[in-house]
């Protein structure tokens, strides 16, 4: 792969080292990828992750991309999780079949993620109110509702890029 | 409460938070720079404001938004804000979808496809190339797993080359983002005066 994007974690999952044509419109978009990236970091690893640590954040973006069937994308956010010392918590929360038990404010958090993620349209006020209600600051739920469209995001230019590399 | 608007519309709507916005006087150093402060423009919308809950974030997606949609070279301009719309029809942001097929609207000085998109949604029928942006635009916003190789082809079929392509790719997806926080985080609520 071009040094440009050795880094690059969009690049790197959707495969572009292995096809001239998407690296070609990569690197005439270099600077959305160096964003892209630079997103990703404050998503997952920011300075100040505030109430959602970064073991969760990793945990929910295993989440979200097993939801969405990538498998790739989920090793990617496992490895970051272990990075960041998964604990029990973090580890269940990174299972789809997981909705968090007894506990109020992890179960808030999960099947907000799991609705903004999969189902956005359906969101009402009264899932914002549940969050609030679990006790979870508003600054907090910007920032859930950040990583969420972040990933969103993500996966999205992933699949798209896969599916320009099938047919070039 | 019933003065949120439901139906699509090109009257760009006034948007109401569901969540504290940051108070302006109170703000950090870091979130006045996110939010571009400066003695002569201390015009923040709620919107953004509300965003500076997570300043790292908003400082770095803000020029991430500005390239994709507004970079030179590659897919036209409208032809970024049909994509930005389709995600934002699938996803029901109605504040997003006002905002964007209003710009598509000014950009591609014509009314129809958006007329069209907004009467019959997903299922809009549009001329070639349109329709091969809008299509692949509606299912990759879906499940990325909806788009298929023959909506890709479709893109190739109608004219796109590979940068213009990947623009379109970068613009609809960039709207599961903004969609995600447009309709999560606040209601579409009726100016003074506008019709519903």
């Amino acid at each position: 792969m071009s040094e440009v994007f050795s880094d690059d974690i969009v690049a790197r999952q959707a495969g572009a080292d292995a096809s001239d044509r998407v690296r070609a419109a990569l690197e005439g978009r270099a600077d959305v990828m160096a964003m892209t990236q630079a997103t990703h970091d404050a998503a997952l690893r920011p300075a100040d992750p505030g109430g959602l640590s970064l073991a969760l954040r990793a945990a929910l973006a295993v989440r979200v991309a097993r939801l969405n069937e990538n498998a790739e994308l989920a090793d990617h956010y496992r490895a970051l999780l272990e990075k960041a010392g998964a604990g029990e918590t973090e580890s269940a929360v990174s299972d789809p079949a997981y909705r968090g038990h007894e506990e109020e404010r992890l179960s808030a958090i999960i099947a907000f993620t799991d609705l903004v993620s999969m189902r956005p349209r359906d969101t009402r006020a009264a899932d914002i109110e549940a969050l609030q209600v679990a006790g979870i600051p508003d600054a907090d739920i910007v920032r859930l509702a950040e990583l969420n469209a972040f990933l969103a995001y993500q996966i999205r230019v992933i699949a798209g890029l896969k599916l320009m590399k099938a047919t070039a | 409460m019933s003065d949120i608007i439901h139906e699509f519309t090109t009257e760009i709507p006034h948007w109401r938070p569901r969540v504290k916005p940051i108070d302006l006087a109170e703000a950090t150093p870091e979130q006045l720079d996110a939010l571009k402060v400066t003695p002569s423009n201390t015009k923040v919308s709620d919107y953004v404001l509300v965003l500076a809950n997570d300043v790292e974030t908003l400082k770095v997606r803000t020029p991430l938004f500005n390239a994709i949609m507004y970079n030179r070279g590659g897919l036209g301009r409208a032809e970024r804000e049909l994509g930005a719309t389709a995600a934002s029809v699938v996803n029901r942001c109605v504040y997003c979808a006002a905002v964007h097929a209003s710009r598509y609207n000014q950009l591609a000085k014509d009314e129809s496809v958006m007329e069209r998109v907004f009467r019959d949604g997903e299922a809009a029928e549009l001329d070639e190339r349109q329709q091969a942006i809008f299509r692949f635009a509606v299912k990759l916003s879906k499940a990325p797993s909806a788009a298929d190789e023959k909506d890709m082809q479709a893109l190739r079929d109608a004219g796109l080359d590979d940068g213009e392509i990947l623009d379109l790719i970068l613009s609809a997806s960039l709207f599961g983002w903004a969609n995600r926080l447009m309709h999560v985080l606040g209601d579409p609520v009726a100016k003074e005066g506008q019709t519903r």
